[in-house]
């Protein structure tokens, strides 16, 4: 995820300040992790000092006063390319998972024990997230978000169920051998 | 191995359930409890006996070992009548099509197990509209089965099992004619609706985001409950 992309996008409604854009990533993005204060800071300033976006002034609204910041034309046209790329399709076949799986059957370990740990553990966040999305009042993007982890943790688990069934076959082929 | 254990005491238990169809063995020894109010998924390979666990949890089937207790009765020591009452009144019960009345509205098939009960048509009636408000489909009541979506009809056919305020409502792939978005919405009224209720539900599914909504889940594999992965 490119928290400067992000940011950008969050100041192309209007020229925002960095507690504001913080709380309005939090918002927009329930699942993601919460952006850190500094995070936001140094990511502002770097974006300034790359030419996406510049200090608009200062806002004290009662309070501290804060900087604003804008988008740069440079920034819109940066935002626009970014916003349409395609992600690359991530390279799943390395995952950790299938790492583990494949150590442990090198090892002599235990890979089914592995993998019913592992779809336990898959199974105990899905409820998690499942919990978070059915709640009453959950907003649209809280549900779409959660979906988009659910979808990719029943991968995972479709893909274990399978790996898990092949391996008492390959087991099985060992022990009449 | 006995992942359903429950030692609170359980509202309905199967304990070394074995069923056989000819030479298929179904079940070969299947232990499953559920507490009162707790929603348990089953889920499992098809052919791994989900099925056939149901048909003996709910007292459809009789197993051909093992027992069946619900709130400390045997099962298998019940005369067929009061079987077929524990059933009707306590147990509800819901299949991948809702089989309801495709002559009868929406309205009228929720309706029908209050008239079975002896409650005359107009409460029956009134009732049966506040459980289709309950699952969003109080609109739709006066439509016949065949005019409402597939996620509308499953939701009336809940409304149907859960009318009559059953303890344990037993929901066999409640979604598996749905398409991902109206599962959702069937198994959201589903969990919402039945934690209201304190309604216990046995869930069976061979989905994982299906069996995700449930509080507890036990795997079956060739008709046993396989042990669930345990970290150390």
């Amino acid at each position: 995820m490119s928290t400067r992309h992000i940011l950008l996008g969050l100041l192309a409604s209007g020229p925002s300040h960095g507690y504001d854009l913080k709380r309005r990533h939090d918002e927009r993005f329930p699942q993601a992790r919460p952006l850190a204060y500094g995070q936001v800071y140094t990511t502002l300033q770097r974006l300034v000092r790359d030419g996406l976006a510049e200090v608009e002034g200062t806002d004290s609204d009662g309070g501290p006063e804060r900087t604003m910041y804008r988008a740069t034309d440079e920034g819109t046209r940066e935002l626009t390319k970014w916003a349409g790329e395609i992600a690359p399709p991530a390279p799943f076949v390395t995952n950790e998972i299938f790492a583990k799986v494949v150590v442990s059957i090198l090892s002599d370990g235990d890979p089914a024990g592995y993998l019913r740990a592992q779809r336990a553990a898959h199974m105990e966040r899905m409820r998690e997230l499942t919990a978070v999305k059915a709640a009453r009042g959950a907003d649209l993007a809280t549900v779409l978000s959660a979906d988009f982890a659910l979808n990719h943790l029943d991968a995972d688990l479709r893909w274990m169920t399978t790996t898990a069934a092949r391996l008492t076959t390959l087991t099985a082929e060992v022990d009449t051998a | 191995m006995s992942n359903g254990d429950n030692t609170a005491g359980p509202l309905l238990a199967g304990r070394g359930l074995v069923k056989a169809y000819g030479r298929t063995e179904a079940l070969r020894g299947a232990d499953v409890a559920l507490s009162a109010g707790e929603i348990l998924a089953v889920t499992g390979a098809s052919g791994s006996g989900k099925s056939t666990l149901m048909h003996c949890l709910s007292g459809i089937v009789r197993p051909d070992a093992g027992s069946v207790t619900y709130a400390g009765r045997q099962l298998e020591g019940l005369p067929e009548k009061e079987l077929s009452e524990l059933r009707r009144t306590r147990f509800g019960v819901v299949f991948q099509f809702g089989q309801l009345i495709p002559e009868l509205t929406a309205v009228d098939n929720v309706a029908l197990p209050l008239m079975l009960a002896g409650t005359d048509r107009t409460e029956s009636r009134s009732t049966a509209g506040e459980w289709l408000e309950r699952f969003g489909v109080r609109a739709q009541g006066e439509l016949r089965p065949g005019e409402m979506s597939g996620g509308q009809a499953q939701r009336a056919a809940l409304a149907r099992a859960l009318v009559t305020g059953p303890e344990v409502v037993f929901a066999d792939e409640p979604t598996g004619a749905l398409d991902s978005l109206a599962s959702e919405q069937v198994m959201t009224a589903l969990v919402h609706t039945a934690r209201e209720a304190g309604t216990a539900v046995l869930l069976i599914t061979h989905d994982a985001q299906v069996a995700a909504y449930a509080d507890r889940e036990v795997q079956l594999r060739d008709g046993v409950v396989a042990p669930l992965g345990v970290t150390a």
